[in-house]
């Protein structure tokens, strides 16, 4: 047995990763292999953080939002309009940082609307976070007009595709965050707190927990960490779509964090996990690629992977297994085995 | 003295005509049939779509897969359609078995695993998509003298205005909805399950079949409502309709259903449909204003709607408010 209650946490998503990488190099044997050219890293474990960028910035704010029984559909809205909103400062004739600066705070403003909706006026997360996400992309293509706003601003670009020290600046970016925030949270109480609001938030108040500042907070995160990664998208492609950027991956960022073993209906969450199920999903689709399947199966192959999971995860089958545990002959009969409560 | 259940609904129907009078005065023509019939025309498969859309959400779920099952839907008639000798009426009939099929199968389990509606049908959307990939990426051209018989099915009024047969099937579709939700115990069951599952099933209410019905149902409409997309176009696409699913729930909440399931109207959406309708023509009569504006006035009056059904939950809490102090939160 693992001891370390943290690894023992993360140790499904590691299992999965592992054998998932392991099929990719089955179908192509030079995937481990990293070398580097014109002072940068290449290979296909590097294509896969790389790729996988987008969808591990939007699980860290994803998490805490799903560990407080709400959800964030609006997250790829707010990339286009954080894209667009970049975009369109430096076509101005602003610095970049000011695009930046400019794109993470329309990211937390956005997420500060959600997050007043879902705490102040007491709207259910879906439908709170519904309007952005119909709106959002209209808002998006007001900032750009209509067209796909193109730039050449070597600051901007150097944020999706350049390199530092060799190594893809989204894939340090991604990092830096998950692992700042999954730090703070769990040096601090708030983890526990949020947790707790995700439990039960009429308790969690009468505790004492400010729950209103707490959500809103937790929906302004997930705006910024949507914001950077629209910045990325954006400046990968070195132009803003409005249509187009950040379609479905709210849905990505939500099987990530259902991948990472966080329940939907709140609580008890890791985001070191949910990052884990976020490159899952990257190498998945990496091994779609790489096996040469035709990619019209990748829609179906994630269909099948969140039922088995929806599966495995149901109260009712985790009931199941433990009466057939308890049931089976055993040799020690009072030695039962305790009962473990399912993750919820 | 008007009844306060039936508020959301007059709302609903006052903002219809309010914004078509508006915009009867600002365009004299927008009152001639002609912009009537097509209304009814172009909005007929989401209208059928939002009415299987109204059930789900009055039980309390919702159902986020109907876009990719409308896609579905064409490519697979298309695709049958070309490589076949099937007559259509058949495809039709094949379909909608598949796509009811479909329906309920999520709707089991939803019931039976315990699983958040949300999800399921996220895995559900994720499947009919890939479904319509799999089966052709190009747009398939559908070309078959059952389709044109069809097509030219039509009532010309006097001022040229075409109500066809699609905005028809629309029509019936809604006064068939409105009879099951309202004078059958089926609809009499989808009202308590939104209202709350553990009192309906101790109410005796048989949770699992009503459960599974309600998708079902939400996939059968969501074949025919593809079965009119591919008259409609005349073509099977696996990258239409994406995003049909947030327009029909837009409608159904616009129309003054609670999302919270339980309360709500299927004549309602009817409106509901109209008032998105009504946006798009406006714009395009205006001519000036960019496509971009339907997607936030739609997102403004969600939030507007959303805002008034908040509302109206809030002041019927409010005698409980002033007699214990304070309000379970829900």
């Amino acid at each position: 047995m693992i001891r370390n209650p943290f690894l023992r946490r993360i140790a499904p998503q590691l299992i999965i990763l592992g054998i998932v990488l392991g099929l990719n190099v089955l179908v192509f044997p030079d995937f481990f292999h990293v070398e580097m050219k014109n002072g940068r890293l290449f290979g296909n474990l590097i294509d896969v953080l790389n790729r996988g960028a987008p969808t591990a910035l939007l699980c860290v704010g994803m998490t805490l939002v799903i560990a407080t029984k709400g959800i964030d559909l609006s997250v790829g809205a707010v990339m286009a309009i954080a894209g667009a909103t970049a975009a369109s400062l430096v076509v101005d004739g602003n610095h970049w940082t000011v695009a930046v600066i400019g794109a993470l705070s329309v990211g937390a403003l956005c997420g500060m609307w959600n997050g007043f909706l879902v705490a102040f006026l007491r709207i259910q997360p879906i439908v709170a976070t519904l309007v952005l996400m119909v709106a959002g992309r209209g808002i998006a293509q007001l900032i750009t007009e209509g067209t796909i706003l193109t730039f050449l601003d070597p600051g901007l670009i150097h944020l999706g595709a350049g390199t530092v020290k060799g190594v893809p600046t989204p894939v340090l970016i991604w990092l830096t965050l998950g692992l700042f925030v999954a730090y703070f949270v769990r040096r601090t109480a708030l983890g526990m707190l949020i947790e707790a609001i995700g439990i039960n938030e009429a308790s969690s108040r009468l505790a004492g927990i400010n729950s209103r500042v707490l959500l809103v907070c937790v929906y302004v995160v997930s705006g910024i960490g949507a914001a950077i990664a629209g910045i990325i998208v954006a400046a990968d492609i070195q132009g803003a779509d409005a249509n187009n950027a950040g379609l479905w991956l709210e849905l990505d960022a939500i099987l990530a964090v259902v991948i990472g073993g966080n329940s939907l209906l709140g609580g008890r969450f890791s985001i070191v996990a949910s990052l884990l199920g976020a490159m899952i999903i990257q190498s998945v689709n990496s091994l779609i690629l790489l096996s040469g399947m035709p990619p019209e199966f990748n829609l179906i192959i994630k269909a099948l992977l969140i039922i088995a999971i929806l599966v495995i995860q149901s109260p009712k089958v985790a009931h199941l297994l433990y009466i057939l545990r308890a049931s089976a002959p055993q040799s020690h009969p009072k030695q039962l085995p305790p009962f473990k409560e399912s993750k919820r | 003295m008007i009844r306060s259940t039936h508020l959301p609904l007059i709302v609903t129907l006052a903002t219809f005509v309010l914004a078509y009078a508006l915009c009867a005065w600002q365009y004299p023509a927008m009152l001639s049939l002609r912009v009537v019939a097509n209304l009814l025309t172009d909005n007929a498969f989401l209208g059928i779509v939002a009415v299987g859309m109204t059930f789900v959400i009055l039980s309390g779920g919702i159902d986020l897969s109907v876009g990719s099952v409308i896609a579905f839907t064409g490519v697979f008639l298309a695709v049958v359609l070309r490589d076949t000798t099937m007559h259509p009426l058949m495809a039709f009939a094949l379909v909608l078995v598949i796509t009811s099929a479909f329906g309920a199968a999520m709707g089991s389990i939803i019931h039976y695993l315990e699983m958040p509606p949300f999800i399921v049908t996220l895995a559900g959307m994720f499947l009919a998509r890939g479904a319509a990939y799999v089966l052709s990426t190009d747009s398939v051209p559908i070309t078959h003298e059952f389709y044109d018989a069809l097509q030219q099915v039509y009532w010309k009024t006097a001022s040229g205005g075409r109500f066809r047969l699609i905005g028809g099937v629309m029509i019936l579709t809604f006064l068939v909805g409105i009879v099951v939700a309202h004078r059958t115990r089926f609809g009499q069951n989808v009202y308590a399950l939104g209202g709350g599952s553990a009192t309906s099933r101790l109410m005796g209410v048989p949770v699992a079949s009503t459960t599974i019905g309600i998708y079902a149902i939400s996939g059968g409409l969501a074949g025919l409502a593809g079965i009119v997309f591919s008259l409609y176009t005349s073509a099977g696409y696996s990258l239409a309709t994406v995003g049909v699913e947030l327009d029909a729930i837009a409608a159904v909440v616009i129309g003054g259903t609670l999302l919270t399931g339980g309360f709500g109207f299927i004549a309602g959406t009817f409106f509901g449909i109209l008032i998105m309708g009504l946006i798009q023509t406006y714009i395009v009569f205006d001519g000036t204003l960019s496509s971009w504006w339907t997607k936030i006035v739609i997102g403004g009056l969600l939030f507007a709607f959303i805002l008034l059904q908040k509302g109206l939950t809030w002041a019927s809490t409010a005698r409980r408010k002033a007699a214990t102090g304070f309000v379970t939160p829900s």
